[in-house]
């Protein structure tokens, strides 16, 4: 990003048909792999949509009641039921995460090694405890009677939407603090700042990898946005 | 907003007040959302609610923790255009969904 050419460019949607004609590199001042990990998200989007878009499908088309959701997700807390508690929780700690991952980048760019390697372990703990709490919520409903085929609460569809959708945000987070862990110890021992090649590379690692990695993590912090709104709440 | 715009890109590294602000306020947003099912509000409103709350969400993630907001508009369109495909597969999704009820509540309840 840090390039000063681009000052001398038009911007806006000028900017943009400039960048498109110019008969070169089109994303300017984006590194290759940010531009590819843009796309692969975008891939992304249009993979979790269509799981949406199939559960707003099914649910609407459905003749037997869909089960209360803020019932179903309810935990107990000193006997008095608590709608949502669980997912509320879960929610909380995966923006706390987005935030700690924000900062690392920052500290990424800034150069400051330390507190980059920190952000990101604290952001891969974040991640940690999500799975875990995924892990409890599942095997709660399984032990409630929850399949993707029956249910004990309502609509059969239910058990099958929740375990696809879930399951497929959860495997991305899986992914993303695997990944986390292996970038903080990449950054602790200072690969970022010396330029040590990377493993199926040959090109110098650059703090830019830090930022790429946060794109990915604030993608799968989104895609909660969208599930806790459009599964939990609705 | 060039000039701003520009000074943000050669520096590439923004001021940390941002980044706690906006992190601030996707907690208190996921608490209003959360809210929401607390007391329990039905039909219209509860709706209403959920999507602003959300949209609010997503857009401050995206425009400011995935840097889009000090990106070029080459790349900014590049990924946004596509994204309403998406809502184009919503409508007609519902359209049918709505159909599918249509039969399903005229052949099992009133009969072919």
């Amino acid at each position: 990003m840090s390039d000063n050419s681009l000052n001398n460019l038009p911007g806006g949607f000028k900017g943009m048909s400039h960048d498109m004609g110019s008969d070169q590199t089109a994303f300017k001042g984006v590194q290759w792999g940010k531009v590819m990990m843009w796309i692969f998200l975008l891939s992304d989007t249009f993979i979790f949509s269509c799981f949406l878009i199939s559960y707003m499908k099914g649910r609407t088309s459905t003749v037997v009641d869909w089960p209360n959701t803020s019932e179903v997700f309810s935990l107990h807390v000193g006997g008095v039921p608590v709608p949502l508690l669980l997912i509320a929780i879960m929610t909380f700690v995966l923006i706390t995460s987005s935030g700690t991952m924000a900062l690392a980048v920052k500290y990424g760019y800034e150069k400051n090694r330390k507190m980059c390697g920190w952000l990101i372990l604290a952001t891969a703990i974040g991640g940690l405890t999500f799975v875990g709490m995924q892990i409890f919520e599942w095997s709660k409903l399984i032990h409630e009677g929850v399949r993707p085929w029956e249910n004990p609460f309502g609509a059969k569809q239910f058990g099958s939407f929740f375990f696809m959708i879930t399951g497929f945000h959860g495997t991305h987070v899986s992914i993303g603090v695997i990944f986390l862990f292996i970038y903080a110890r990449k950054v602790f021992r200072g690969d970022f700042d010396n330029g040590k090649r990377g493993f199926f590379t040959t090109m110098k690692s650059d703090y830019v990898a830090i930022e790429i990695l946060g794109l990915y993590w604030h993608f799968v912090d989104l895609v909660w946005v969208f599930i806790f709104a459009f599964f939990y709440l609705w | 907003m060039d000039e701003i715009q520009n000074k943000e890109q050669s520096t590439s590294t923004h001021k940390i007040g941002i980044y706690l602000w906006i992190w601030g306020l996707l907690f208190v947003l996921s608490f209003f959302s959360y809210m929401v099912d607390w007391f329990a509000f039905q039909g219209f409103l509860r709706w209403t609610l959920i999507l602003i709350f959300m949209f609010l969400k997503a857009g401050l993630i995206m425009a400011f923790f995935m840097h889009l907001y000090w990106e070029r508009y080459a790349l900014v369109n590049v990924l946004l255009w596509p994204m309403t495909a998406i809502a184009g597969f919503i409508i007609l999704m519902a359209a049918e969904a709505k159909y599918t009820v249509f039969t399903r509540l005229l052949y099992f309840f009133i009969g072919g």
